[in-house]
């Protein structure tokens, strides 16, 4: 209950900018909000596996690409030249395929998006834990080349195969019709409806990730952060745990890929890259690692900045200066600055270092 | 497949894996030193070529290398002054960060001097059609000027590390650190030789395989993963290891080629990255024994 | 049936035998303790008991079962605890979650039910806040209950670390030199705090250096030097055994 209503003020925050920008005629901003609501989605999941869990990951854009790649594909390619394969049959048998017409008037068959979706966050979760039985037995530098080396297999995949597009991705992704009259869309009249869709999304992926990380499993995944031996020791299962924390980032970074795919009708390639995963750890790390609140406001604003292209052709130029410059002066996050404190310490240490070398 | 196409790979294979075990080497001199694997190594090579193709315009091909290189030690220099120098015993995830943060600003920073066009050194001698036959197989004699002048890096690093008094500090300095500050050796200046070198080494490489390459302003993280690859293949650590390590991955790719399509080339030295660590993370030469010791 | 058996234990690192063949019992309800210079492989027999390192070869048997091969986890849910001789707090948490995370194993709640705060969970939660608030009463320090760990002086950090090994419920509570950094006043304390355990029923096994507790609490001892078991035997006839003093007070 106490959690729900730490939420309660975000969610004021959430109406009130609706409210705001309906009132000075700015709804533009809501399209930002809202796909920056999908990307912290993916920062809050990858926040608990980096903060809590302490694993580090640099292909969470991976599992994002594999959401969102998937049910772009499987909702927009036809799969009448399949149609009498057994995977296929089941499927229809199951009522997950439509049937229509494309913008040339030729006939199609295609997965329903909420089928679709399914599959897609389904495949993403048994991809997370094929890689993750052996990539979480390794630590520090391995683990972060591993982890690399995944989300550039992903970018490579869906760069060189025809079925993802190629260079060009996929469009044309259609709506995903959540809800008789709620459907995730970049139609201009569903504006409104698909920010508090996002939303929505995102405060209840906050609510779960603030219940986990209060309760028996919160507890033993920051007891593996403070002391790994000593958690083993308590009788916490610590590889079984990083394994499902990584394969729940996984699954949250794959359903953010999957709304946020149809939310702008279409993925391209640049969305699995490896400046984008480096772009979720520098937020994260921004936030203060081990801080869920703070990775969704830095998942937010940095997110929104970036979008309204506040910051030009430097854009990967800022999220690889803050990584440095929070790494450097403030590797607790930029929330726990406290300038004076700060300062002084700096001078300290430099009085200090000067009498070293004396 | 024919005697003469088997060694047109094998040489491509041998230039290439010559590029990542440079890379490798890189990756080992300042890992060493500091204990930190530097994300940003290639970021050097990409560094040394297109510093030396600007420099072109103004002087001749010799001397825009020799100060390609010298430049580019001076930015390994300054990043280790900048960034590593005055942190205090940092975590292994604080300096992946780091070093994450100075491979994309480097990138940055190029891409806003010299744009996103693919730019190349001119061949050493003669041109693309210029080549020397082989068995039958017709081979440029860039190739040549690769492996000649890599192998001869790896002998003088060899000979600097084991004879010169500097050589001898750092590799007391990297076998322990404490025990080379008591003897008075100044390990921080250590750690900060071990940058320029492995820059200095980095932007040589990167000159005298941009003529077969090219250069580009994001070439450096395709590298860092493979020369991360042949470090680890090779044993960390181990410049010999390195090279055979690295001359293996070149071949692999470079027959790869026949069997697997050019796009997916990168996929295949990653996946023989993560087997490697999964399976053997100590190397194909280092000692299960030793590798106990260390943290993975 | 002894509660805990070792049966002809051997650690070999490289060509050091670290531990040479060591074999005794421990019976329920007492407190046992090995003792030893340093470097003679007392806690490297801890880390095989405990299953940090598997042991060269011989078995170490927990109420009859064979614990080789077993991970620390599996261990620890069998029910043996342990403490570390250079503390090992959860940092960033309070004493009070440090000892939550100790009832790890008498709760079940996973990913899924935590996240969606099953009410069956809510009852689960309760105890697992009211037992540890128990065990920190138990080891007078409840008044530093919602105190970040680390930050404890160091005496208190060993009272949550036993708080947290209790916590688990364990019939064996492994304590690895429980008195080493403590002052006198502090050891004083400690044994106390250990005897008060032994009277709960919790059988205790300990490796220490500082014999005045061990000889005030134990109600046996092995000694351990270089490796090999010179002696077992209560502490009074511990004290007066010739091949003890000489490698405690040295030859001739």
């Amino acid at each position: 209950m106490k959690k729900l209503l730490s939420i309660l003020p975000l969610l004021v925050v959430v109406i009130g900018v609706h409210l705001l920008t309906s009132a000075t005629d700015t709804m533009y901003y809501l399209t930002q909000m809202t796909m920056s609501a999908y990307y912290s989605l993916l920062i809050i999941g990858l926040c608990v596996l980096m903060g809590y869990a302490g694993q580090i990951s640099l292909g969470h854009a991976g599992f994002f690409a594999i959401g969102g790649y998937l049910s772009a594909a499987l909702t927009t390619r036809s799969l009448i030249p399949y149609q009498d394969t057994l995977p296929v049959k089941l499927l229809d048998s199951a009522g997950f395929l439509l049937a229509g017409q494309d913008l040339y008037g030729d006939s199609l068959l295609v997965v329903t998006p909420w089928a679709a979706c399914i599959l897609a966050v389904v495949t993403a979760a048994l991809i997370a834990v094929a890689i993750g039985i052996p990539v979480l037995k390794l630590k520090g530098h391995y683990l972060a080349m591993a982890t690399l080396g995944f989300g550039i297999i992903i970018y490579r995949v869906v760069l060189a195969s025809e079925y993802f597009g190629e260079a060009d991705g996929i469009s044309e992704v259609p709506a995903f019709v959540l809800l008789p009259g709620l459907s995730v869309s970049g139609n201009f009249g569903d504006r409104v409806q698909n920010y508090y869709i996002a939303w929505g999304l995102l405060l209840i992926g906050m609510v779960l990730l603030l219940n986990l990380m209060d309760s028996r499993v919160g507890r033993a995944l920051r007891g593996i952060h403070g002391s790994e031996e000593a958690a083993d020791a308590m009788g916490v299962n610590t590889a079984r745990f990083k394994l499902q924390t990584f394969v729940l980032s996984a699954v949250f970074a794959a359903i953010a890929g999957v709304f946020l795919t149809h939310y702008n009708g279409g993925i391209g390639p640049s969305e699995a890259g490896v400046m984008k995963s480096v772009r979720y750890v520098a937020i994260v790390a921004v936030g203060g690692m081990a801080n869920l609140w703070g990775a969704l406001l830095m998942g937010i604003v940095l997110n929104f900045l970036s979008l309204r292209g506040s910051f030009g052709s430097y854009d990967d130029a800022v999220f690889g200066l803050i990584l440095i410059l929070i790494m450097l002066f403030a590797p607790n996050g930029i929330l726990s600055i406290n300038v004076r404190y700060r300062l002084g310490q700096l001078l300290g240490r430099n009085k200090q270092d000067r009498e070293g070398e004396m | 497949m024919t005697l003469e196409l088997s060694i047109q790979y094998l040489m491509a294979g041998i230039t290439y894996g010559s590029i990542y075990a440079i890379v490798a080497i890189g990756f080992n001199i300042i890992y060493n030193t500091t204990g930190i694997i530097n994300f940003a190594q290639g970021e050097f090579v990409m560094f040394g070529g297109m510093i030396a193709i600007t420099l072109l315009n103004f002087m001749p091909l010799p001397l825009a290398i020799f100060l390609a290189v010298v430049i580019t030690m001076f930015i390994g220099a300054l990043i280790e002054i900048c960034f590593i120098r005055w942190l205090k015993s940092p975590s292994v995830l604080r300096m992946i960060i780091i070093t994450i943060g100075i491979s994309i600003l480097s990138r940055e920073v190029a891409v806003h001097i010299w744009g996103e066009s693919i730019r190349s050194l001119p061949y050493f001698v003669g041109n693309e059609i210029t080549s020397i036959p082989i068995l039958g197989a017709r081979i440029s004699p860039q190739v040549m000027w690769v492996v000649l002048v890599s192998a001869l890096m790896v002998v003088c690093l060899g000979l600097f590390f084991k004879t010169t008094s500097v050589g001898r500090e750092m590799r007391a300095c990297a076998s322990n650190r404490k025990a080379a500050t008591l003897c008075g050796i100044n390990t921080r200046n250590m750690v900060t030789l071990s940058f320029v070198l492995s820059a200095g080494i980095g932007a040589l490489a990167g000159c005298i395989m941009s003529p077969i390459t090219y250069s580009q302003y994001d070439m450096g993280t395709g590298l860092a993963i493979k020369g991360f690859t042949v470090a680890i293949l090779g044993g960390l650590g181990s410049s010999g290891g390195a090279v055979v390590a690295g001359l293996l991955l070149g071949v692999i790719e470079a027959f790869s080629v026949s069997v697997v399509p050019l796009a997916f080339q990168d996929a295949i030295s990653i996946a023989i990255l993560l087997g490697i660590l999964f399976i053997r993370p100590q190397g194909l030469f280092g000692s299960k024994e030793a590798a106990g010791l260390k943290e993975y | 049936m002894a509660l805990l058996e070792l049966k002809q234990l051997h650690k070999r690192f490289g060509g050091l035998h670290a531990v040479n063949d060591v074999s005794f019992q421990v019976e329920p309800g007492q407190i046992k303790a090995v003792i030893g210079p340093n470097g003679a492989g007392k806690t490297t027999l801890f880390n095989m008991i405990s299953g940090t390192f598997p042991a060269t070869s011989g078995n170490v048997l927990f109420q009859g079962r064979e614990l080789q091969g077993k991970k620390p986890f599996q261990v620890a849910s069998l029910g043996m605890a342990r403490t570390y001789q250079n503390i090992k707090m959860f940092s960033g948490m309070t004493a009070l979650e440090n000892v939550m995370v100790g009832r790890h194993v008498q709760s079940q709640a996973g990913f899924l039910a935590s996240m969606f705060r099953m009410p069956w969970t809510w009852k689960e939660e309760r105890d697992i806040r009211d037992k540890s608030m128990e065990l920190l009463t138990l080891l007078e320090i409840e008044e530093h209950a919602h105190t970040d760990a680390a930050s404890l002086a160091f005496g208190q950090q060993r009272a949550v670390e036993l708080a947290r090994a209790l916590a688990l419920e364990p019939s064996l509570l492994l304590l690895d030199e429980p008195a080493a950094g403590l002052n006198i006043y502090e050891t004083a304390e400690v044994g106390r705090l250990i005897t008060k355990i032994r009277d709960l029923g919790i059988t205790v096994l300990l490796v220490e250096h500082d014999m005045s507790l061990v000889m005030d609490i134990s109600d046996e001892i092995v000694v351990l030097c270089f490796g090999e078991k010179i002696a077992e035997d209560v502490p009074t006839a511990i004290q007066q055994d010739p091949e003890v003093i000489k490698i405690y007070l040295g030859e001739e």
